[in-house]
């Protein structure tokens, strides 16, 4: 199935929760936060897409438009028919992009619908910022409830990939940043 | 810092026990299985038979710090990692020795500019007797470093010494 | 609820414990939380697993990453491709060459860089030598957490074989940096054909001898048999790829199934987790293995045996190759300030691990936006809490190191 087929299925089925399409070289949706659980069910139950392994959840930071953007890579693995040993095919790969304010960035979490988002949204909160509501692992702090950040520690102040991030001067008494650290370049 | 350390002045009786210390502690570094990174794989390579780091006494390795008196950092550390580092140290017995392999714990390495979360060199956590510079230092660099250690403890004295002083047991 | 995802119920090892008699003798047990890492020689770098235990039972695993994040994708957003290459050396650094490959190609593809045709052989061949070089560290390091000593020794001296075709090629030993946009760094020297060969004759007769040295011994597969079990429909919604997916039936390899470069020349079989008796697909003229009993699909003992089984494979492509090696430049054209067009690209590469990809988000300038490392045991160890449950305290080891994690691509 061609990605103008699968954006053809999602738009007729969900109307104007899927705000785009971009047929480039990474073929993707636009979906609304909002509507983005039932969505991702649909893509995975549905027989005609079958969207089962969820490969990667890119976070992306847009400060000039002020929204975050949550890229998420999808691949349709089928088993072989007839042959059981035979190579199993990749049907379709597809993404969809969720963009949220940037100043209140919360997209509901589908770790029920792939578990292998569970750690991937983890580190979108923990590098960009991007709080996903309902997800297993969460915890509650001056910063609200959001995801248990998973690679920096757990008192680590800041979301490191934003591009208006200040380098920490010191952690814990060790020296952090010295006086040759540029910041990000201007895009 | 034992009984017998930094008590007596220099001579024949001293020196000739500095000589029998030093050799014992020079051939029998045993290495804290303390791999971090990469420099972690060069460090099982020299460990390996090509590069047999246990002709040089250094081949047994102890997961555990209480037994162990060379720590070779072996990897980027960083932030969340740092609090252990310094553990581990405090856990290893006296004399103790710490050996920072890779460009990454000698500065910060290849992560020295735009890395947040990199300690800029393992010196500023644990004191480093020597530094083996590498990204990562090929098994033979790391003899090297492990020669120069021993060549360090070969001038140690448990004579009465000031801190600082060439071959001290104390530190500064 | 979601929470139900990761804590569905799994066999309980104590359904058979004789409780009644047990409180009649005040037989009293405790629940013990146990730290183990990040210092730990068995987790393969620095992975912290806190374990709460039943005695021996391990009733729950909660792996703690982020120990070695080295920022990497913050430096991706400062450097140019061509200087990112040598960080992602250090991703998997049991596997830079094939990192570097994937890099290359992510690249290519956004920019539209054409390779030449010996470069893209190189690649395949340096790629395929470095799989087998980071098997050989997977079963060497493998064999020392089950406690033998010896499969450490056997696969660094093979490995040192191969370290010491790269080092001739390009000059290091475990960060190479050798495959750049464009094609590769440096020509083959001289003999590196010959040498490759040799090697490779040497090297193939010494996995049969490897397998019945670790794989059919009865310690280790009373050990690693039957052990962290995952079933196929759960590693795909887990996110596994590569030899953990393999392992429980799923017939899925990149190179095979979305072929990339030239994989598509080359005749190689990929195998899968059998069942006790079954014989996995090996190239002609090798003795053929076959799976003891004591094994399932899907276990720790199948994961490992089939990094064993595609270093056969590894070696018949690289044969391949070395035959069709054609003539040309090795690297095409490529301007030091290669302009990334506005729009980005995900791609993914078969790694010795499982599936290394990277979206590159370009913006017209030299330096990319955004780049992301979607590392294959980052995906691979986030099972580990769903399998590491109700199995004994020694299963633990035997559980990480069949997932053969490598610290640099989980915590990038």
């Amino acid at each position: 199935m061609s990605p103008e087929q699968i954006a053809e299925i999602l738009k007729a089925r969900f109307g104007d929760a899927v705000i785009a399409a971009d047929m480039g070289a990474h073929p993707q949706v636009i979906v609304a936060a909002g509507h983005w659980p039932e969505v991702a069910r649909f893509l995975r139950d549905e027989p005609a897409l079958g969207f089962n392994m969820l490969r990667s959840i890119t976070a992306v930071d847009r400060p000039a438009e002020h929204v975050l953007e949550a890229v998420y890579d999808l691949l349709a693995m089928t088993p072989p028919e007839g042959a059981p040993d035979g190579y199993w095919t990749a049907r379709h790969a597809f993404a969809v992009r969720i963009r949220v304010d940037r100043g209140d960035p919360h997209i509901p979490s589908v770790a029920d619908v792939w578990p292998a988002a569970d750690w991937h949204e983890r580190e979108a909160y923990d590098l960009l910022g991007i709080v996903f509501d309902g997800h297993p692992d969460s915890v509650e702090d001056h910063d609200g409830l959001h995801p248990r950040r998973i690679l920096c520690p757990d008192d680590w102040a800041g979301h490191p990939l934003r591009k208006d991030y200040v380098f920490p001067i010191e952690y814990h008494g060790i020296p952090g940043t010295t006086e040759y650290e540029t910041p990000n370049p201007v895009h | 810092m034992g009984w017998i350390e930094n008590r007596f002045e220099e001579g024949l009786i001293v020196t000739s026990l500095d000589w029998a210390l030093n050799w014992a502690r020079q051939s029998s570094l045993w290495p804290m299985t303390f791999g971090i990174a990469c420099c972690a794989i060069e460090m099982m390579a020299t460990g390996a038979s090509r590069f047999d780091m246990d002709r040089f006494g250094a081949g047994a390795f102890r997961p555990t710090a209480r037994q162990a008196d060379l720590m070779i950092v072996a990897g980027t550390v960083t932030y969340k990692m740092a609090s252990r580092v310094r553990r581990l140290y405090n856990q290893m017995p006296d004399p103790k020795y710490v050996m920072a392999m890779g460009a990454c714990t000698v500065g910060g390495g290849p992560y020295f500019k735009h890395g947040y979360h990199v300690v800029k060199g393992v010196d500023l956590i644990v004191p480093v007797d020597v530094y083996v510079p590498g990204c990562p230092p090929r098994p033979e660099a790391l003899l090297e470093g492990l020669m120069r250690l021993q060549d360090k403890i070969r001038r140690q004295t448990i004579a009465r010494t000031r801190p600082g002083e060439v071959g001290s047991l104390l530190q500064v | 609820m979601a929470r139900d995802v990761l804590l569905e119920s799994v066999p309980d090892l104590r359904a058979d414990l004789d409780r009644e008699s047990m409180a009649a003798a005040d037989v009293r047990t405790e629940e013990m939380l146990v730290n183990m890492g990040p210092q730990h020689p068995s987790t393969h770098g620095v992975l912290r697993l806190v374990l709460r235990t039943d005695g021996e039972l391990v009733l729950d695993a909660v792996p703690h990453i982020g120990y070695l994040h080295r920022c990497a994708e913050k430096i991706g957003e400062n450097l140019a491709p061509y200087q990112f290459i040598p960080k992602t050396d250090r991703l998997d650094y049991l596997a830079a060459m094939n990192n570097n490959h994937v890099f290359s190609l992510a690249v290519e593809r956004l920019a539209g860089v054409e390779v030449p045709e010996r470069a893209r052989y190189i690649r395949i061949i340096m790629a395929e030598l470095n799989r087998i070089a980071s098997h050989l560290v997977s079963f060497g390091t493998y064999g020392l957490d089950m406690g033998a000593f010896t499969p450490f020794l056997y696969a660094f001296r093979e490995r040192e074989m191969i370290l010491d075709l790269f080092e001739a090629a390009c000059g290091a030993r475990l960060t190479y940096s050798y495959i750049t946009i464009g094609g590769v760094t440096h020509d083959l020297p001289d003999g590196f054909v010959e040498r490759c060969r040799e090697f490779l004759d040497y090297f193939e007769p010494k996995i049969d001898e490897y397998n019945r040295l670790l794989s059919y011994n009865q310690i280790f597969i009373k050990r690693t048999g039957c052990v962290g079990v995952i079933r196929p429909d759960e590693a795909i919604a887990w996110g596994l790829t590569g030899v953990c997916l393999r392992a429980s039936g799923v017939r899925w390899d990149l190179r095979r199934c979305l072929p990339y470069e030239i994989y598509d020349r080359f005749e190689f079989e990929v195998p899968v987790g059998l069942p006790p008796g079954g014989v996995p697909p090996v190239p002609a003229g090798v003795p053929a293995p076959k799976v003891p009993a004591g094994t399932c699909v899907g276990d720790c003992w199948n994961r490992y045996f089939l990094r064993m089984i595609e270093m056969y494979w590894s070696v018949a492509i690289v044969r391949q190759a070395l035959d069709g090696l054609p003539a040309g430049d090795y690297r095409s054209k490529v301007p030091r300030n290669l302009k990334l067009p506005e729009g980005e690209v995900y791609f993914e590469g078969e790694n010795p691990r499982g599936q290394l990809g990277f979206l590159i988000v370009g913006d017209g300038s030299p330096i990319p936006y955004r780049v992301k490392a979607r590392g294959p045991s980052f995906c691979n160890l986030s099972i580990a809490r769903r399998i590491c449950r109700n199995c004994l305290l020694a299963d633990i080891p035997a559980i990480i190191g069949s997932i053969d994690v490598v610290m640099g691509e989980v915590d990038r």
